[in-house]
């Protein structure tokens, strides 16, 4: 089945999401759509799945024009869709799943799940899927959840999937096992779109590139050219994709962390007994695939953990059983891994924001009452410090775009003295040029003296900040790696596999030469 | 921080990582609350029916038959067939429980394992058989010393309750029959208890009367629950159930009586409830307006409304507006003349038979059918529905309106079966009761039904125990009800998780 799309746009109110994109996706091809967070990607996908309507433009299947009014319309011209956040049943089995909206029935309309049962295996042998129709789809991991959606499209017959940053939520291994999988459908002639911005899995598994900024198609691009070349084109300047950094003078460790454990209100242990130092000036990067424990072990530091137990101690003053605002005051520094619900009031203005956790201190209050005169101007130096874009600081932040926000979190946070800085997901969502700008305050802060405690689930930004780097797989620490350690090591760190074990595994793969 | 640690009750999200599946090292958490809540009551037990026991003895009347030889055919008939259906069931369960614990405890899906239908079915065929071995071997009444009873449900309970705390200590779960029979002596106990205590030298009454009555006084909780059933399972929630009830009854009340015809009267309140719904879903899924405001804004709407009709038109015209007329007890032949059941579930008026229909029809229909498997993915993840091409507000709208039909023919019972007029206010918060028996059933239809059995038990409860007069004053049997709530809510009978988008507006893109 050939895809076309001939001049596409969607506007929302005055903000053009899709400008005049024109797209020819042939059969048995995989075609990446490749841009920024925000550059207008998926909603070109939701155009043509039929959930927005285009404001202009047509698609074409097989030459001939046609209309989607739903994703029904889309299913059924043969267009199935993997969404970035998956469009599952949690509490449904993985049949009851594939079934929704497609239902085998029975006389008066009673569910025939055998047959869908049927139909599962059959597609589960056929590409190697190993899927247990029964299961309850939150039980299963987030790869095998995947699965089920390609299941999903592949149980309507679909020509053409799309698969909207698939490997987001995936382990380097999960990610190549899905590479695999999109081989093996490209081969039995269907047509992929693979959209990403990570270049490394565009340039291995596309046919085509098709790079996409602020709404409209730059131009394409050959998988062969050079990842430098492919950012550049994404971001439409000369990008730089390695930071320059000195190397880590580490003092004394302050930050101790012993038998960290975290309980959660189901009685999982989702931090399990960790136990780590930070040095001064230096910093430690927490890897791991998203829902390790990460974001549990940074709310336990800060002190927002109901059941943890175990030591935190900063500076030979232990942190467990402190307030946040004690914890804060003993100078930690905290970049939330979701700046709009944890990291800023949207509704507040800019400068109100950079004094969220000063506004009761000198010289922010006296008494009862607050001097905006000397928080106005605190603001301004901030915002020209930190090269937050944004036309005054009396503009909610909610208005402001993500690298900005981002900007202002961490000018709120490094602007104490701090002793421990620890952020989480730092650059997630961000363009080129902030993470740039974000990675560098990083580095400054390390090189002030300060323990940093990074969590990323980008490997390539694990890789780009850390001295060290501590591998969390179910709560449990796998092993801390130096920073030099190779993406495969990595890799299979992040899915369990102990550090020795997995240098040997990675080591075995490179001599069998079937690893790029 | 909000994302992670308040997700209320509705599971991971679909997209994020759940946080730690399969194998992780799990400590239960085992909570103190059953055993705590156990042992109060435990405690509470043998004060009551041991230490303030009397001499006396508690009458049970097992029903009088209407017709001697009919009566013990079918007593017969029943106990044969009640014999032979718990022998299997018990079979069947025992084979099935050996196999699950040969293939390995930890076996979920496996073959081996007991059904979930397995053991309450069992159970209630062998009450079956129970009460059909009674009325075979004619026993006409029950009498219970009432001290020996007592002191034996008191050691009952306090074991049960002492084995929750030895198990909650080895941090181990408690198996589901504990609770069980703690419930079951619990009840045995606090009958024996209150019945003795009345007045005369051997008080007693009639088994068969308190539960009949009882079934009848749950049937507009059950149209009532039923109702929020559907509403909720789409993600619609329906605090107008009392609203409903209350046009419903009045409704039928007034078409029955201009009409002359009852029949006419249950319509009428099918589509006076389905009326209520239609304001509901307009303005909570069109307009986006907060569903429980509108619900609360609609029952104190119809409660003034019908209040002002009744005081100025019905009351000047009682004859030719409020006299509707009864909708009859129909007897099932053969099946009414079973002792005990017979009475308790083949003695109904048609609203009664069309409560058990509607109860069947929508458990069937919401896990059996394409329908239902719709709606609970609708009431799920409105987003994952809407991309397999199912019209999410659609679906909303029409189970809404069938919600509201539901609860309309149970508000008829209020002046087609119960009184054959409309009065102020005659729903009386059974609306509210019907939302907490959809909770304690654990937005499932069966569940929310015998919720609503044991609030009509409660109710029914009083008045009998009003009449022949008892230790406890009726206002605490009244309170019973709403107590139940508080625990089932607070999550002594288990975990509850309703639908994950119950109450949230689906706004497409």
């Amino acid at each position: 089945m050939k895809l076309e799309l001939k001049g596409i746009t969607k506007r929302f109110g005055s903000l053009v999401a899709n400008d005049h994109i024109d797209l020819v996706v042939e059969p048995g091809q995989v075609h990446c759509l490749l841009g920024e967070n925000g550059a207008g990607k998926s909603t070109l996908m939701n155009v043509l799945y039929g959930l927005y309507d285009p404001s202009d433009g047509e698609i074409l299947v097989d030459g001939k024009p046609v209309v989607f009014k739903g994703p029904g319309d889309a299913m059924a011209a043969g267009i199935g869709m993997v969404h970035q956040h998956f469009m599952l049943i949690p509490v449904f089995t993985v049949a009851e799943n594939v079934a929704l909206g497609n239902e085998a029935t029975k006389a008066a309309g009673f569910l025939n799940l055998d047959e869908t049962r049927r139909k599962i295996s059959e597609i589960s042998k056929q590409y190697g899927f190993h899927v247990d129709p029964d299961a309850l789809v939150e039980d299963l991991p987030v790869g095998v959840q995947q699965r089920v959606e390609i299941i999903k499209a592949l149980v309507r017959d679909a020509e053409v999937l799309i698969l909207d940053e698939p490997t987001a939520v995936l382990t380097p291994q999960e990610t190549d096992e899905l590479l695999d999988i999109i081989r093996q459908l490209k081969a039995a002639g269907k047509s992929i779109v693979f959209i990403s911005h990570k270049l490394r899995e565009v340039k291995e598994i596309s046919d085509i590139i098709t790079v996409i900024r602020r709404g409209k198609v730059v131009g394409s691009a050959d998988p062969s050219a050079s990842p430098t070349e492919l950012a550049s084109a994404m971001v439409g300047r000369a990008v730089s994709l390695t930071l320059e950094k000195k190397p880590a003078q580490p003092g004394e460790a302050t930050f101790k962390v012993r038998d960290l454990t975290v309980v959660d209100h189901n009685g999982q242990h989702v931090v399990d007994g960790l136990s780590f130092d930070i040095a001064k000036g230096e910093v430690l990067a927490i890897a791991g695939v998203q829902g390790n424990g990460q974001t549990e072990l940074t709310e336990a530091i800060l002190g927002v953990q109901p059941h943890v137990t175990g030591s935190i101690v900063l500076d030979d003053v232990e942190l467990l059983g402190k307030t946040v605002k004690q914890v804060l005051s003993a100078g930690v520094g905290f970049v939330p891994e979701d700046r709009k619900i944890d990291g800023l009031v949207g509704t507040f203005s800019i400068s109100e924001n950079m004094i969220l956790d000063l506004y009761d201190k000198a010289p922010f209050a006296q008494g009862i009452g607050m001097k905006p005169a000397l928080i106005a101007s605190h603001a301004e130096k901030k915002v020209e410090e930190f090269d937050v874009r944004t036309p005054s600081i009396d503009v909610a932040v909610g208005t402001l775009s993500g690298g900005n926000q981002q900007k202002v979190v961490l000018a709120r946070e490094l602007s104490r003295p701090l002793r421990l800085f620890i952020a989480s997901q730092p650059t997630r969502g961000l363009d080129v040029g902030s993470i740039e700008f974000v990675h560098k305050r990083v580095i400054a802060e390390r090189d002030n003296g300060t323990p940093v405690m990074i969590v990323s689930t980008e490997l390539d930004e694990v890789l780009e900040l850390a001295d060290r780097i501590a591998v969390l797989y179910r709560g449990k620490l796998v092993g801390i790696v130096p920073a030099g350690t190779s993406r495969d090591v990595l890799g299979l760190m992040m899915a369990g596999v102990p550090e020795h074990e997995a240098e040997l595994t990675a080591h075995k793969t490179l001599e069998g030469g079937t690893h790029v | 921080m909000s994302t992670t640690t308040t997700q209320p009750g509705g599971g991971t999200p679909a997209g994020s990582a759940p946080a730690s599946p399969g194998k992780t090292a799990a400590t239960e958490l085992v909570s103190w609350k059953a055993g705590i809540g156990l042992s109060l009551l435990a405690i509470l037990g043998t004060v009551l029916f041991g230490f303030m026991s009397n001499s006396k003895s508690a009458g049970f009347g097992i029903a009088e038959a209407a017709n001697e030889a009919a009566s013990s055919v079918a007593a017969l008939v029943t106990f044969v067939l009640a014999l032979l259906l718990s022998v299997a069931l018990g079979y069947l369960w025992f084979v099935r429980r050996r196999s699950g614990l040969a293939s390995g405890s930890g076996a979920v899906s496996g073959s081996g394992t007991v059904p979930g239908w397995l053991p309450p079915s069992t159970v209630a065929a062998v009450v079956v058989l129970g009460l059909a071995a009674l009325g075979v071997a004619k026993v006409s009444k029950i009498t219970l010393p009432s001290a020996a009873i007592g002191w034996i449900a008191s050691v009952i309970l306090l074991g049960l309750a002492g084995y929750t705390v030895y198990l909650t200590q080895a941090k181990k779960a408690t198996p589901r029959w504990v609770g069980g029979t703690f419930a079951a002596v619990f009840l045995i106990g606090f009958m024996v208890w209150i019945v003795a205590g009345g007045n005369g030298d051997e008080p007693s009454i009639s088994l068969a009367g308190l539960i009949a009555g009882s079934v009848t006084l749950a049937v507009p909780l059950v149209f009532g629950s039923l109702s929020g059933v559907l509403c909720e399972r789409v993600g619609v929630v329906n605090i107008a159930i009392e609203g409903q009830l209350l046009l419903g009854a009045f409704s039928a009340a007034v078409v029955a009586t201009v009409t002359h015809n009852v029949y006419a009267g249950l319509v009428a309140a099918a589509v006076a409830g389905a009326l209520v719904s239609l304001v509901l879903a307009v303005v909570s899924i069109k307009y986006l307006v907060n569903q429980i405001i509108v619900g609360v804004v609609l029952n104190v709407l119809i409660s003034g409304l019908t209040s002002f009709l009744f005081s100025t038109l019905l009351t000047a015209d009682p004859d030719g507006l409020n006299k509707p007329g009864r909708l009859p007890p129909v007897d099932i032949p053969f099946l009414s003349d079973i002792p005990v059941i017979g009475p308790i579930l083949f003695h109904q008026s048609l609203v009664g038979y069309l409560m058990y229909i509607a109860v069947i029809v929508v458990y069937l229909g919401l896990f059996h059918t394409k329908w239902g498997l719709r709606v609970r993915a609708v009431g799920e993840h409105p987003q994952a529905a809407d991309t397999v091409g199912i019209n999410v507000n659609r679906t909303r709208f029409w189970n809404v309106l069938m919600g509201g039909a539901i609860a309309g023919i149970g508000g008829s019972f209020f002046t087609l079966v119960s009184v054959d007029a409309f009065s102020k206010d005659m729903s009386g918060g059974r609306g509210y009761i019907a939302l907490a028996a959809l909770i304690f059933g654990r937005w499932n239809p069966i569940g929310a039904f015998l919720a609503a059995l044991l609030f009509g038990f409660a109710d029914n409860l009083q008045s009998v125990i009003t009449i022949i007069g008892s230790p406890v004053p009726s206002q605490f049997m009244a309170m019973l009800p709403y107590a139940l709530t508080v625990f089932a809510v607070a999550g002594l009978v288990g975990r509850s998780r309703p639908p994950a988008a119950s109450g949230i507006p689906y706004v497409k893109g």
